[in-house]
């Protein structure tokens, strides 16, 4: 293998797309080495496309430069750029058999025919399709096309590998296998491969390094152990395996104060600093009623294969454990996490998040009080109809049981009143800290979930207020279970 | 009575006896026979013996071809540019090339009669112009539409996929966009060749004495001889058939895309 130096660097790259003024792409920095697997996760949406469209020139940015080998290649057409692209459906030509795909590059490039000819068998060998130089696309099952694309790409020696979401339309098992061999290639050509991909599963397996993108920006960069292991944000937290998130904040050194409980934890910051604490569901463990950080009941218990995955309420708050051992839906048990399992992270924007209930009637409901809120307007494209049930766009209807709404409000937006009837929960603030021109609460409420509030005037240590929280103000989120 | 779905096919089953298959019937009946009802051949070796005939066939094959070829060249462009551009108005545009269909058919080749008469002075003296001008004007919608659709229906990542194997943008044209849109351009050019062939009444309306198959059917009807015009008649089906089955395998061989288009 070549020496690891820097193949492609892309600086400060947006793209605002000028039919709608939409912001797919915002500051994007990268560097990639060469012989680097470089994948680009992230929900539908999050601009991980429109980047790869970028490398490959069809797309331009509206900001900021791409370099290959340290030269600019930003004027560049397609069909210019050293880089070849593995499409999401393939676009195999369809007036064309496999052979003439395959040598559809190299004639481009005046390679003389006995050339092509052995290229083309080589390539065909390499992803195990020897022999199919003659057959038509149409005869050919979705993982042949899917190699033949590979073929098709890889043929012309190119510096860099692009891959958009190349294994999506495979089913599950083909999935697995094809992520295997693209990894064995990857590893045997030396190529630099820059892959797409929503499925953080094979953006695990595969990589050697992985970007992590939401809404447009990259959320983290780093190596698959370390967006796991230590997830910069809740969103790369929450978007990674699976995570419980929560709000807290630092109530002393090395101590956190979420989910109802004060944890130790091992990452320091200024107490009263709002934090969000992210705790796998590997990592929390059960114990006896009161030994524990915190006390819950066991509200399900499902057994997935290796292992239980047990859902404990702790007021309103939930916690989703796998472990080994199993439990009793009822049972209370107490909850420990080790210090080390603690991810503390700087809350963004200090957002509280709760979840409302929908209740059979279809309306949100969060501590038995009704949010004056349509559920259609939080869905997208849902309808309600005329039997009072709610579908999705997808024409589906949504079961009370099987749909939580995720509920932000920000800090400045919640009030607070002595008047315990006013607002929608009661509790006590357990923490105050002054920040200049105002004071930063946190309520600790009787639903063990701690809310909080911004507000310029000092209420004192152990009040007990009720929270006013306007439903202009919230926004909601649709999570099914 | 028992309603199955099949009831609701026999209106068009009783459509098809009563104006396709009958008349087809006819058309085979009269084509081989003589006044006196009798078996004979000699309409079919009469349509290829007659010069008269066989001069209209040739005049009418060079008036469709020539229209076609000009409606191809014009259309195949339009429905290009439209059919790749991101145009927000690509519909509203389209619309105003199909349009024209919406409007009389006699309407618009009268106003074309009044235009071409202001150019050229006397209609009389281009006989073969005027008949492809009208004809091309008349059977234009006809081309852009099925090519217009073909095109647009194809998936913008195989021009992509040429552009990244190192095409530029005239090599992906030729080697993957124009054969792809070959199902559409066969499309077109069968609307528009064997009716050009046969409308007479465009030339009828510009004031033409030229002669193409269809007015000599006509011609032949006039006479009461329906022994000759329906041996015509006979003989450009069986054409349409023969060019029909040829297309049909170009539209397999083109990956069947584009199929049924109109």
């Amino acid at each position: 293998m070549k020496s690891r130096d820097t193949i492609i660097e892309l600086k400060g790259i947006t793209k605002v797309f000028e039919d709608d003024g939409f912001k797919a792409v915002d500051d994007f920095n990268l560097k990639v080495k060469r012989g680097e697997f470089v994948t680009f996760l992230g929900p539908s949406g999050c601009g991980k496309t429109t980047t790869l469209r970028m490398i490959a020139g069809f797309d331009v940015p509206t900001e900021g430069d791409i370099l290959l080998n340290g030269k600019s290649i930003i004027g560049l057409p397609p069909y210019e750029r050293p880089i070849n692209t593995v499409f999401q459906r393939y676009a195999l030509f369809p007036h064309m058999n496999v052979y003439d795909n395959i040598a559809f590059g190299l004639r481009q490039k005046k390679i003389p025919g006995d050339e092509i000819t052995r290229k083309v068998g080589r390539v065909l060998e390499l992803v195990d399709l020897e022999g199919f130089e003659r057959r038509r696309i149409q005869t050919l099952s979705g993982g042949q096309q899917q190699r033949i694309a590979i073929a098709r790409a890889l043929v012309n020696e190119p510096e860099i590998l692009l891959l958009d979401e190349p294994l999506g339309a495979l089913d599950l098992k083909m999935r697995k296998e094809m992520q295997l061999e693209l990894k064995n290639m990857h590893d045997k050509l030396g190529i630099t491969f820059i892959y797409v991909t929503h499925d953080q599963e094979e953006a695990l397996t595969m990589s050697d390094k992985i970007v992590v993108m939401s809404e447009g920006r990259t959320q983290q960069i780093g190596t698959p152990e370390d967006i796991y292991n230590e997830p910069a944000n809740a969103f790369v937290a929450d978007f990674i395996g699976e995570s419980n998130i929560f709000n807290g904040m630092m109530t002393g050194h090395l101590k956190a104060r979420f989910c109802g409980g004060e944890f130790r934890c091992v990452d320091d910051f200024e107490e009263g600093t709002h934090i969000t604490a992210v705790v796998r569901p590997e990592d929390v463990e059960i114990t006896a009623p009161d030994a524990g950080t915190i006390n819950g009941l066991v509200d399900s218990v499902i057994f997935k294969g290796i292992h239980y995955e047990i859902t404990v309420l702790s007021g309103k708050n939930e916690i989703v454990i796998q472990t080994v051992n199993n439990a009793r839906v009822g049972d209370r048990v107490g909850l420990r996490v080790h210090p080390e399992n603690i991810h503390i992270m700087l809350a963004e924007d200090h957002t509280n998040l709760f979840y409302a209930d929908l209740n059979p009637d279809f309306r949100l409901e969060y501590n038995g009080h009704h949010l004056d809120t349509s559920l259609t307007r939080i869905i997208k494209g849902s309808k309600r109809r005329e039997d009072g049930t709610v579908i999705d766009a997808n024409g589906d209807v949504l079961e009370p049981g099987r749909v939580r709404i995720l509920v932000s409000i920000m800090p400045d937006d919640i009030e607070m009143t002595d008047d315990q009837d006013a607002g929608l929960i009661q509790g006590t603030i357990s923490n105050l800290i002054y920040k200049g021109d105002h004071y930063s609460y946190i309520i600790h409420t009787e639903l063990e979930q701690d809310f909080v509030v911004n507000d310029e005037d000092l209420w004192n240590m152990g009040d007990r207020v009720s929270l006013l929280m306007p439903v202009d103000k919230m926004t909601f989120t649709l999570k099914k279970k | 009575m028992r309603f199955s779905r099949k009831s609701l096919g026999i209106p068009y089953a009783v459509f098809l006896v009563i104006f396709v298959a009958a008349p087809l019937l006819f058309l085979f009946y009269y084509a081989f026979t003589n006044g006196q009802g009798q078996f004979t051949l000699q309409n079919f070796t009469h349509f290829f013996t007659d010069p008269n005939t066989l001069g209209t066939l040739y005049y009418s094959f060079s008036i469709a071809l020539v229209t076609t070829l000009v409606c191809l060249l014009l259309a195949y462009p339009t429905a290009y540019i439209l059919a790749t551009s991101n145009l927000r108005s690509q519909s509203v545009i389209l619309m105003l090339f199909i349009m024209p269909m919406w409007i009389n058919f006699s309407l618009r080749i009268t106003a074309l009669k009044e235009i071409l008469n202001v150019i050229e002075g006397n209609l009389a003296m281009h006989p073969f112009l005027n008949a492809v001008v009208g004809m091309t004007y008349d059977f234009m919608p006809f081309m852009i539409l099925p090519i217009y659709t073909t095109i647009s229906r194809l998936d913008g990542a195989l021009r992509e996929a040429a552009m990244d194997l190192g095409a530029n943008t005239v090599q992906t044209f030729l080697r993957v966009t124009l054969p792809l849109s070959v199902p559409g351009i066969v499309s077109g050019v069968s609307m528009v060749f064997l009716p050009a062939m046969t409308n007479y009444v465009v030339l009828d309306m510009l004031y033409n004495s030229t002669y193409i198959m269809g007015s000599l059917i006509g011609s032949y009807f006039a006479a009461y001889d329906w022994h000759g015009g329906s041996m015509i008649s006979l003989i450009l089906l069986a054409m349409i058939c023969i060019f029909t089955l040829l297309t049909g395998n170009e539209e397999d061989a083109a990956g069947g895309r584009g199929g049924a288009l109109l």
